[in-house]
């Protein structure tokens, strides 16, 4: 069953000076429901121009999103989404951040307290709810941000370098989390980050994405996230296939990063 | 100048004592006292109470020093008081000459005073008496009594033996004597160096003042009512103008068109100092309540407008795009996300709307009022009650910096989050 696509997406900015930046050009791609991609790219692959058209927050000049058989157009609570931060609403509560989604929906409490309960416990913040959310650590301000996705029920979620901001610590059990999360929820997830370790170890696929134009260059689908749920991620990382694949990816990056430089020193030459 | 010396004096002696004596008895180990580099590291910086408390009674004591105030224990040398005397020489026309001897009584203003008694002693040149308030001077016509009279050619040549000619002035001991144009004397006690009251009344003048205006009121109002309009002007004002200013930012904040048509207003209007307005505004709507209520308006519509622009600008685009994949609608965007968000930046405009509609309605009172504290302060200085003048500068003052507080503690209540995201 086929819910997520992503056909023939290009997009392109004029510049005032009359050129104009191919972004993306002819991206696509499907995602079943459930399934965790991993994007991964050098600077300026367009990663983030896709996740916005994803979100319905820019039109792409060419092609079209289509998730359950209806065309995307703009933003919409059937696609969530977590930011690298500051996303949370500072003037409400860790429970009236969660319960945003379902309030703006009109809902009464007793029809969503019981999953913003449910949610606060998994994310472990049952304790915090009626804190301020700027007194909480930036790992705790990323599980709201989970949590207050999840608790609207997306169809997909997608994830902005949503662990971008953390040390490394906290981002390795926010890591487990997401895992966690995504098994139990079966939530489509698209997940865009600059870690190549993050990328192989949450992605079920794996995307990397080319710049100049913002390209799909290779696309991978890996068995780590699966051996990692409910594990020590530690013990995902030793296996020696993960460390191949790491290799594999970051030289592949490198390649890419260096040909940009290469551009740039030629033209400028 | 002596008292800018004597400033710099109890500031410094101030300081020593402070840093030498009182801290020796109470050194707090708290994370600051511990550091070692305080010069240049702001945070280390913190007001010294003992210095603040200082300060304020270092004020208070200088102006009762120099204006004679019973609260304050030293005084610098007031004006002399009392009975004094001096000689005139006066010389007749045939170039004779006889001495006589004026006593002059110097009383403090507001007492009642008769002139000293005298003999009117030998020669031609009798005693003479008059009476001199404290500061003021007195023109002597010292021959009216004696027998050879200025029209005859007499004239005063030394006084206390000292030569004098017409428009020079000579010391005596309790003042000094200047022989006018005309060769009659004119005597001033010594002033020393107090302040007359009419230039600055001592504290408890100001205080009794306050009691006085505020039971029997001045210029038909009492001192509440004239602080009651002033304050009432200035929040009607500020209301209007926000009710006004707030929506408008919000709508040039949020739409093209909005800021396109009101971008050159407010920009125009925004560096008019509202005093600028005040001329037009008394010749449109007179000096009524209506033209200080549009004066402070428009004082706090510019304010708040800029304000709210720049609290919608300052929303982060990841919370307008989080709120919207949630599912909020554009009204519930504005009403959850838009609306709070700005508040820090609204308390930051109503702060400085309220200080500057208070400091306008002053100035427009000055110009032309029926009541409200700068018509107090205005037409007390045209009838040279200083006290007054001192008194509502100083409610001003305190009123000011209460409104300050009130919109800086609803701040920290319905803003917690300012500044700690």
């Amino acid at each position: 069953m086929s819910t997520l696509s992503i056909e023939n997406i290009s997009m392109r900015f004029d510049l005032p000076n009359g050129s104009h930046v191919q972004a993306l050009k002819d991206v696509s791609l499907t995602l079943n429901t459930g399934e965790l991609m991993s994007v991964l790219g050098p600077s300026g692959c367009g990663k983030t121009t896709l996740l916005n058209i994803l979100a319905g927050f820019l039109a792409p000049t060419e092609g079209r999103i289509m998730l359950n058989d209806h065309l995307v157009t703009g933003p919409d609570a059937e696609r969530g989404m977590v930011f690298q931060q500051g996303a949370l609403f500072e003037w409400m509560s860790v429970r009236d951040n969660v319960s945003f989604g379902p309030r703006m929906a009109g809902k009464r409490e007793k029809e969503w307290a019981g999953t913003v309960d449910h949610l606060l416990d998994v994310v472990g913040l049952q304790g915090f709810k009626d804190k301020a959310v700027y007194e909480l650590s930036g790992g705790m301000q990323q599980r709201v941000a989970l949590a207050r996705c999840l608790a609207n029920d997306p169809d997909v979620i997608l994830m902005d370098e949503p662990l971008g901001a953390l040390d490394a610590l906290t981002r390795e059990k926010m890591q487990g989390l997401v895992l966690k999360l995504w098994k139990e929820t079966g939530k489509t997830i698209i997940l865009i980050t600059h870690s190549v370790e993050e990328a192989l170890l949450l992605g079920e696929r794996l995307l990397v994405m080319a710049p100049r134009p913002g390209r799909i260059h290779k696309e991978y689908r890996l068995t780590f996230a699966d051996d990692g749920v409910g594990r020590d991620l530690r013990e995902v990382k030793k296996n020696p296939e993960f460390g191949e694949k790491r290799e594999e990816i970051l030289s592949m990056i490198w390649d890419m990063e260096e040909e940009i430089m290469g551009r740039t020193e030629e033209a400028s030459a | 100048m002596i008292i800018l010396i004597l400033y710099i004096v109890i500031f410094a002696a101030a300081f020593f004592a402070v840093r030498f004596g009182v801290r020796k008895f109470r050194q707090m180990q708290d994370f600051t006292s511990l550091k070692t580099v305080t010069f240049g590291d702001e945070s280390a910086v913190k007001p010294d109470r003992w210095a603040s408390v200082i300060s304020v009674f270092a004020i208070f004591l200088l102006w009762g020093a120099f204006t004679g105030s019973a609260w304050v224990p030293i005084h610098a040398p007031g004006p002399f008081v009392g009975d004094t005397q001096f000689t005139y020489t006066l010389e007749a026309p045939d170039g004779s000459r006889d001495d006589a001897t004026v006593s002059a009584r110097v009383f403090k203003i507001g007492e009642d005073a008769d002139e000293p008694e005298i003999q009117p002693g030998e020669g031609f040149a009798k005693n003479d008496a008059i009476k001199v308030g404290a500061w003021r001077s007195e023109l002597l016509l010292m021959d009216k009594n004696d027998e050879v009279k200025r029209k005859e050619g007499a004239k005063v040549v030394a006084i206390d033996g000292q030569a004098v000619a017409p428009g020079e002035t000579v010391r005596v001991a309790d003042g000094s004597v200047a022989v006018t144009a005309k060769g009659s004397l004119n005597f001033s006690p010594a002033k020393g160096m107090q302040m007359e009251p009419i230039w600055l009344p001592a504290p408890e003048a100001v205080v009794a003042r306050v009691g006085e205006i505020a039971s029997e009121g001045y210029q038909n109002f009492t001192l509440w009512e004239h602080l009651f309009w002033s304050l009432f002007r200035v929040i009607v004002g500020f209301v209007i103008g926000a009710a006004v200013g707030i929506p408008l930012g919000y709508a040039m904040g949020l739409s093209d068109w909005f800021r396109g048509w009101f971008d050159p207003i407010v920009e125009f209007m925004r560096p008019v100092p509202p005093l600028a307005l005040i001329p037009l505004v008394i010749i449109w709507a007179g000096i009524g309540e209506s033209g200080k209520i549009i004066l402070l308006f428009l004082a706090a519509l510019w304010i708040m407008t800029i304000s709210a622009r720049a609290g919608v600008s300052g929303v982060a685009i990841s919370k307008v795009h989080a709120a919207y994949s949630l599912g909020a609608s554009k009204w519930q965007l504005m009403r959850h996300v838009i609306v709070p968000n700005s508040l820090p930046e609204i308390f930051t405009g109503a702060r400085v709307a309220m200080g500057v509609c208070w400091g306008t309605v002053v100035a427009a009172e000055l110009v032309a009022a029926e009541k409200g504290v700068g018509m107090m302060v205005m037409v007390a200085a045209r009838f040279q009650n200083t006290d007054i003048v001192i008194m509502g500068i100083i409610l001003i003052g305190i009123i000011g910096y209460g409104i300050d507080i009130l919109t800086r503690k609803a701040e920290a209540w319905l803003v917690p989050w300012k500044g700690r995201i």
